[in-house]
C-alpha cells in the first residue's frame, strides 16, 4: 500500500529522466507488471460519430496501443471529445463500431464495461454534503450488487486509490471544501476504485492552474508508469501533451493526421498542418521532448503576406 | 522549480485534518454478503418510524369519543369492547392507515423527483402533478357528477397523463434538472388555469363538492382507499428501492454514472414512472395534500445528514409528517376543522425553515 503513495509524494523530486528513455522504461516496467494474460484492446473501426444530424467524423479508426499514456490532441471541434465520448460507450456510432476486447461495446453488458474501462468526463457533480471517502467508495459501483454492496475487497481498493492519488489524508473531509486540484485527485482516485485496466481522461487539467496541471499529469504518468494502465486523455495544451504521452493523436475535422510517438511525429509541418499554426519545434530542455514555440505575430503576418503575393 | 510545489502539496495536506470524528457508514457483513448501513440514517428512520407509530395511536384514540392509548393497543391486538372495536377498526384505523400510506407516497415520491431533477424544487407539488391529478377530478366532478370511485380514477389518470406530458416535453436526450422544473412550473400554470375554468362551469353542489376535494383532506377515509394503496406501496416501494443504488449514482451527473455502469435512462424513467404513479395513488385517495412531497425529502435529509436520495428515511418523514399534521388539524381547530393538507403546509414549512436557519447559523449552507 506505502509504494504508490511513497512514490506519488517523491515523484515530482526526482530530477525528470530524458523523455524518449523515459517513455521506452515506462512501457518495459508496464508489461512486467501486468499479466500477460489479459489483452485489453480498445479501438475504433470505421465509425461514424455525430449528435442528430451534425456528423463530426466519418470512417474514423483509432486503435488505443495496450499499456500506453495517450493523448489525443487537435484545434477545437475536431471531435476529440466525442471520439472519447464513442470510446467510452457514451455515444453510440451511427456507423461502425467501437471495440472492446474483440466485442462491440455497444452491446456489453453496462457493467461488465465498467469493469473494464473508466470515464472521468468534463462535467461531473459531487452532490452536497458528500465526504471524500464516500465519494471515492462510489467508484465502486460496477463490482457492487444488491447483496454486495460493500465488501472488505472494496474497502482496501478505496483506500489504496486514495493512497496513490495523494488524498488519503482527506477522506473524511468534504468534497465542496477542497482546491480545485485536490477535487481532481479525488475525483482521479474514484476512476482508480473502479479498477480498470483502461482509464478515459476528458480534458483532466482543464479549470487548473499551471502547478495542479502538472501536478494531475504526473499522477497519470504515475498511474500508467507504476500500475501498468492504459491511460487515454484528451489534453488542449500540445507540449504537454508531447511531454507526457507515449502516443499521440492529432485530430483535425474528424480525422486522423498524424498518430506516433510524440518524437516521431511532433514537426512544425504538423502542427501548421493540425492547428493551422506557424511554429518552430525546438527539443524541451527539461525532458527532451517536442516542444512547440509558436512564430511571432509579425513573422506570422509577413508570411501571410507572402502567401498572398506569390498566389 | 520543483521544491515549492512539493512543499505546497505538503501544506494542503497538512489542512487535511480530518472534520468528521468517524466513518459513519459501516458494513454489515457474513459470507459473500455485505449490506451497507449508514448509522445515522438507520437511526433516524426507526425513530421516526417510533414517532409514526405513536402519533397513530393517539390520533386513533382523538375524536369525540376519546380512547386511552391503552384501550387503542387493546382493541388493535384485538381484544377490545365492541364499541370500541368499532370505532378504532371500523372508523378510525382506516383514515390513519391512509394518511400513513399517502404520507409515505408522498415522501418517496418527493425523494424521487428532487434526486431525478437534482433540485430541492422539482418536487410534484412544483411541477403540476397534484394539479394534474386535480384537472382528472375536478372533470369527473363538475362534467359527470361521477361517484366517489370515478372521482379517485379521474384523479389518477389526470396525473398520469400529467407526469407523461413532463417527461414528453422535457425530454431531449436524456431529462434533465433545470429543463424538468421549468417544463414542469409551465404545464402546472395550464393546468391551474384548466382547473379555475371548469370550477366556474360547476353548478353550486358540484363545486361545493369540488373545492372539498381539492382542500386534500382525510375526512370518511376508509377501508375501500387503504387496499388499492396498499397494493400500489407493495409493489412500487420495492422496485424502487431496487434501483436506489442506480440512483445514487446519478446524483454524480449523467456521464460519471453511466461510466460506471448505471443504465441512466432506463433508471430514470423507471423511477419517474414509480414517483409519478405514486403522487397520482396518493393524490387520487386523499386530495392533493401539499408541501409533503416538497418538505420530506429535505427534512430527511437534513436530520440523517447523508448525501444520496435518501429514500426510506424520506417515506418515513412524509408518513409520520401527515399522521402528525392531521392530529394537529383536529386537535387544534376542533374536529374536522381545517384540512390536512393547510397543516402540512405550515407544519412542514415552519419546521423546513427551522433547520434552514439553524444550519446557516451552523455554516453548513
Amino acid at each position: 500500500m506505502s509504494g504508490p503513495a511513497d512514490a506519488a509524494v517523491s515523484g515530482p523530486v526526482k530530477p525528470a529522466a530524458p523523455g524518449p528513455k523515459n517513455a521506452a522504461r515506462a512501457n518495459d516496467q508496464a508489461h512486467e507488471n501486468t499479466p500477460r494474460s489479459t489483452v485489453n484492446r480498445l479501438s475504433a473501426d470505421n465509425v461514424t460519430l455525430g449528435y442528430d444530424q451534425r456528423v463530426i467524423a466519418e470512417k474514423l479508426s483509432v486503435e488505443i496501443p495496450d499499456h500506453s499514456f495517450t493523448v489525443i490532441v487537435g484545434p477545437n471541434a475536431c471531435g476529440k471529445s466525442t471520439l472519447l465520448r464513442a470510446l467510452s460507450r457514451m455515444l453510440k456510432p451511427s456507423a461502425g463500431r467501437v471495440l472492446l476486447d474483440g466485442q462491440t461495446i455497444q452491446s456489453m453488458p453496462a457493467k461488465k464495461v465498467a469493469r473494464a474501462l473508466g470515464l472521468l468526463p468534463q462535467s461531473s457533480i459531487a452532490p452536497d454534503g458528500i465526504t471524500v471517502g464516500d465519494l471515492v467508495g462510489r467508484g465502486r459501483y460496477p463490482h457492487q450488487g444488491l447483496l454486495r454492496q460493500w465488501s472488505a475487497e472494496d474497502e482496501r481498493v478505496v483506500r489504496e486509490s486514495m493512497a496513490s492519488t495523494g488524498v488519503a489524508e482527506l477522506a473524511d473531509r468534504y468534497v465542496d471544501e477542497l482546491s480545485g486540484g485536490q477535487r481532481q485527485r479525488v475525483w482521479i482516485a474514484m476512476a482508480l476504485a473502479q479498477q480498470t485496466p483502461l482509464l478515459l481522461l476528458d480534458e483532466p487539467t482543464t479549470y487548473l492552474d499551471i502547478q495542479h496541471q502538472i501536478d494531475v499529469l504526473d499522477l497519470c504518468a504515475e498511474l500508467h508508469e507504476t500500475q501498468g494502465r492504459t491511460l487515454v486523455a484528451v489534453l488542449h495544451d500540445l507540449n504537454h501533451a508531447a511531454r507526457y504521452a507515449t502516443h499521440l493523436i492529432a485530430l483535425r475535422g474528424g480525422e486522423v493526421i498524424a498518430e506516433g510517438a510524440p518524437n516521431d511525429i511532433v514537426t512544425a509541418e504538423l502542427v501548421e498542418e493540425v492547428f493551422g499554426l506557424r511554429c518552430q519545434v525546438i527539443e524541451d530542455p527539461e525532458t527532451g521532448t517536442p516542444l512547440v514555440v509558436p512564430a511571432a505575430r509579425k513573422a506570422r503576418v509577413r508570411a501571410a503576406a507572402a502567401a498572398v503575393e506569390g498566389s | 522549480m520543483t521544491t515549492p510545489r512539493v512543499r505546497s502539496i505538503r501544506t494542503a495536506r497538512g489542512r487535511g485534518a480530518p472534520a468528521l470524528p468517524a466513518r459513519r457508514v459501516r458494513a454489515v457483513r457474513t459470507g459473500g454478503l455485505s449490506v451497507r448501513l449508514d448509522v445515522r440514517a438507520f437511526t433516524v428512520t426507526v425513530l421516526l418510524l417510533v414517532a409514526a407509530a405513536a402519533a397513530s395511536v393517539v390520533l386513533i384514540g382523538t375524536g369525540d369519543f376519546p380512547i386511552p392509548a391503552g384501550d387503542v393497543l387493546r382493541t388493535l391486538a384485538g381484544d377490545g369492547s365492541p364499541s370500541q372495536e368499532f370505532i378504532v377498526n371500523d372508523l378510525r384505523l382506516p383514515r390513519v392507515l391512509v394518511g400513513l400510506l399517502v404520507g409515505a407516497s408522498l415522501g418517496l415520491a418527493g425523494a424521487l423527483f428532487q434526486s431525478v431533477s437534482r433540485n430541492p424544487l422539482g418536487s410534484p407539488d412544483v411541477l403540476g402533478l397534484g394539479q394534474g391529478a386535480t384537472a382528472g377530478a375536478l372533470i369527473m366532478i363538475v362534467l359527470f357528477s361521477g361517484s366517489a370511485t370515478e372521482v379517485a380514477l379521474g384523479a389518477l389518470v389526470g396525473g398520469l397523463l400529467t407526469g407523461l406530458a413532463i417527461y414528453l416535453l422535457a425530454w431531449k436526450r436524456g431529462v434533465h434538472g433545470y429543463r424538468l422544473v421549468l417544463v414542469g412550473i409551465g404545464v402546472s400554470a395550464i393546468v391551474t388555469a384548466v382547473n379555475g375554468y371548469l370550477l366556474t362551469k360547476a353548478d353550486l353542489v358540484d363545486a361545493a363538492r369540488a373545492v372539498v376535494w381539492m382542500t386534500g383532506s382525510l375526512n370518511g377515509r376508509d377501508w375501500a382507499q387503504v387496499w388499492p394503496l396498499l397494493i400500489m406501496c407493495a409493489v412500487l416501494v420495492p422496485l424502487v428501492l431496487g434501483n436506489a443504488r442506480g440512483l445514487r449514482m446519478m446524483e454524480m451527473g449523467d456521464d460519471v454514472s453511466y461510466a460506471l455502469g448505471v443504465s441512466v435512462e432506463r433508471t430514470r424513467l423507471l423511477l419517474m414512472v414509480a414517483a409519478v404513479l405514486l403522487t397520482a395513488g396518493a393524490t387520487a385517495a386523499a386530495g392533493p395534500v401539499g408541501f409533503v412531497a416538497l418538505t420530506a425529502p429535505q427534512l430527511a435529509r437534513r436530520l440523517t445528514r447523508s448525501p444520496g436520495p435518501n429514500l426510506v428515511p424520506s417515506m418515513c418523514m412524509g408518513a409520520t409528517l401527515l399522521i402528525v399534521a392531521d392530529w394537529a388539524s383536529q386537535r387544534a381547530f376542533g374536529a374536522d376543522q381545517l384540512p390536512v393538507g393547510v397543516v402540512t403546509g405550515v407544519l412542514g414549512g415552519v419546521y423546513l425553515l427551522w433547520l434552514l436557519v439553524t444550519e446557516r447559523k451552523a455554516g453548513r449552507i
